[in-house]
């Protein structure tokens, strides 16, 4: 789904505005793509040039300047939802990911091929005027975007799932450490005495695990010898390591 | 000359978890030094015809050319012979998935990218081509060591874009280059240095798009005494933040030095090891 934007005024939507071309102009003067016939606007105020699935908004040194969710700026990635300000005027710039279930199929890895980019660019040529490469700088644009935009893949990775366990911490038991604390706040905390013996905890969506990774004697919990493999860790559940007797524990 | 004592390799492929295919293939030989990535694409099973082809090909083609002659000896030519058997094999390569996507329907447009790592005589070649990496953890440093071959690394490099509005670009999976996709490809070659202590890792972008590099980091630094398991976590890692691609790691740590054998009191020397 090509990347939109909607104009509006004090609230009232105006119009909208697909994002079609590599080159979309912004100004007061007839020429632009989209004009906007008011004084606080520039004749030739901002351009937004799209490539593929992204857009790139530039300020043309405007004198009222551009501004996008109330910073000034002079070039500007567009991310989904971000509203761009020219004097009175709003554009909101919106550009879906497409739902979960067909995301997979459109993640995956495609070649930018010359030929089928030089089939697509004759047939898009007469639409799409093609950006010269002083403009933005790159070499590349020219001969890519003539190419049939892919559909659009979610934009970043989802954040890590909601930390649903509570933070896990060690508390140390015996020793000259006894009664230190450590809290579990990396994905990965390694325990013990580097040569001798090491155990890490790994912290993962769905609890805290302990794995032996070096040393001949395996770590201990509760009294049982680990295996090579790893062990979820429960609340006080006890942990003893080159020499060392340490409580895990969960904070609520 | 044998390896084994110098360098330790493991590797780990997964599905993912949301994918029904794996499109990764990996092949690794600690003997010989050699490791070898490769994520394949095209549509229905092409892209694990693809990244399969590729290994194999590869990986039995180069076994055969260093029993022959070293890596580090000069060809006819006066090349290095590492860089000259690289860079035939994977033009043959090419031509093999490029044809048998030409001759079957079933295949037509399938390739694949590569990632290509030599160890010998106390240095690494690496050959890559499209958005597999290598990556090197040297003590607390560690950066990729291959540039991807993708339309995202050439917005970067033109000042388009920064390296961290890269991350939420939608253009991710746009590579410029591919194994099999074309009658010719060009590999990016390179020579680096090693040193003991170093690990390296090459991987497909379901592991770099999911995890951050300051985690692969830590997970490498954390485990790297145990290679199996920092292989084990690395995917892990990827399947727990979504999974959503296919994900492959070959690791590599230098053990000790392993200086080529050179004139006759070396091999000599090498014949009583």
């Amino acid at each position: 789904m090509a990347a939109k934007l909607i104009l509006s005024m004090d609230g009232l939507v105006l119009k909208e505005i697909p994002l079609t071309k590599e080159r979309t102009t912004i100004g007061r003067k007839p020429h632009n793509d989209i004009q906007i016939d008011n004084l606080a606007i520039s004749g030739e105020h901002s351009v937004i040039v799209t490539i593929l699935n992204d857009s790139f908004l530039e300020d043309l040194n405007s004198t009222n300047g551009t501004y996008v969710n109330g910073q000034p700026i002079k070039k500007h990635f567009l991310q989904n939802n971000d509203v761009v300000e020219l004097g009175k005027y709003k554009l909101k710039y919106i550009n879906e990911a497409p739902s979960q279930t067909t995301a997979a199929d459109f993640e995956k890895t495609m070649v930018l091929r010359p030929d089928l980019m030089k089939k697509t660019a004759e047939q898009t040529a007469a639409k799409s005027p093609s950006m010269s490469d002083t403009q933005v700088g790159m070499k590349a644009v020219d001969t890519h975007t003539g190419m049939t935009p892919p559909p659009a893949a979610p934009a970043v990775a989802p954040p890590p799932p909601s930390q649903a366990v509570p933070m896990g911490a060690i508390q140390i038991l015996t020793g000259a450490n006894a009664g230190k604390e450590l809290e579990l706040t990396k994905n990965l905390t390694t325990l013990g005495k580097p040569g001798v013996q090491v155990a890490v905890i790994t912290r993962r969506p769905h609890g805290y695990f302990i794995t032996h990774v070096e040393g001949a004697n395996m770590p201990v919990v509760n009294g049982a010898v680990l295996d090579a493999h790893p062990r979820e860790l429960k609340d006080h559940d006890v942990i003893e390591l080159a020499g060392v007797k340490m409580e895990f524990f969960l904070k609520g | 000359m044998d390896l084994r004592q110098a360098l330790q390799m493991v590797s780990r492929s997964d599905a993912g978890m949301v994918r029904s295919h794996n499109e990764d293939a990996v092949f690794f030989n600690v003997a010989q030094g050699m490791a070898i990535l490769a994520d394949g694409m095209g549509g229905y099973n092409a892209g694990e015809v693809a990244s399969g082809m590729a290994t194999n090909l590869l990986g039995t083609e180069l076994e055969k050319a260093f029993q022959k002659m070293g890596p580090h000896q000069l060809d006819a030519s006066g090349k290095l012979y590492s860089h000259s058997v690289l860079e035939a094999e994977i033009a043959r390569a090419n031509t093999a998935i490029y044809q048998a996507a030409q001759s079957q329907p079933q295949y037509a447009g399938m390739g694949t990218t590569l990632v290509v790592a030599l160890f010998y005589d106390n240095m690494m070649t690496v050959a890559h081509i499209g958005d597999s990496r290598l990556y090197r953890l040297r003590g607390d440093e560690f950066h990729a060591v291959t540039r991807d071959h993708s339309l995202l690394q050439e917005q970067i490099d033109s000042g388009m874009i920064t390296a961290e509005e890269a991350r939420h670009s939608q253009n991710k999976n746009l590579v410029t280059r591919a194994l099999g996709v074309d009658p010719a490809v060009e590999p990016e070659i390179r020579d680096y240095d090693t040193m003991p202590g170093d690990v390296y890792l090459l991987c497909s972008d379901g592991l770099n798009d999911m995890v951050e590099d300051e985690e692969i980091a830590l997970t490498l630094q954390a485990l790297s005494a145990n290679l199996d398991l920092a292989a084990t976590q690395l995917i892990q890692t990827a399947n727990d933040s979504g999974g959503r691609d296919n994900v492959s790691v070959v690791l590599v740590r230098i053990a000790r030095e392993y200086p080529a054998a050179r004139g006759w009191w070396a091999r000599l020397l090498q014949w009583f090891k």
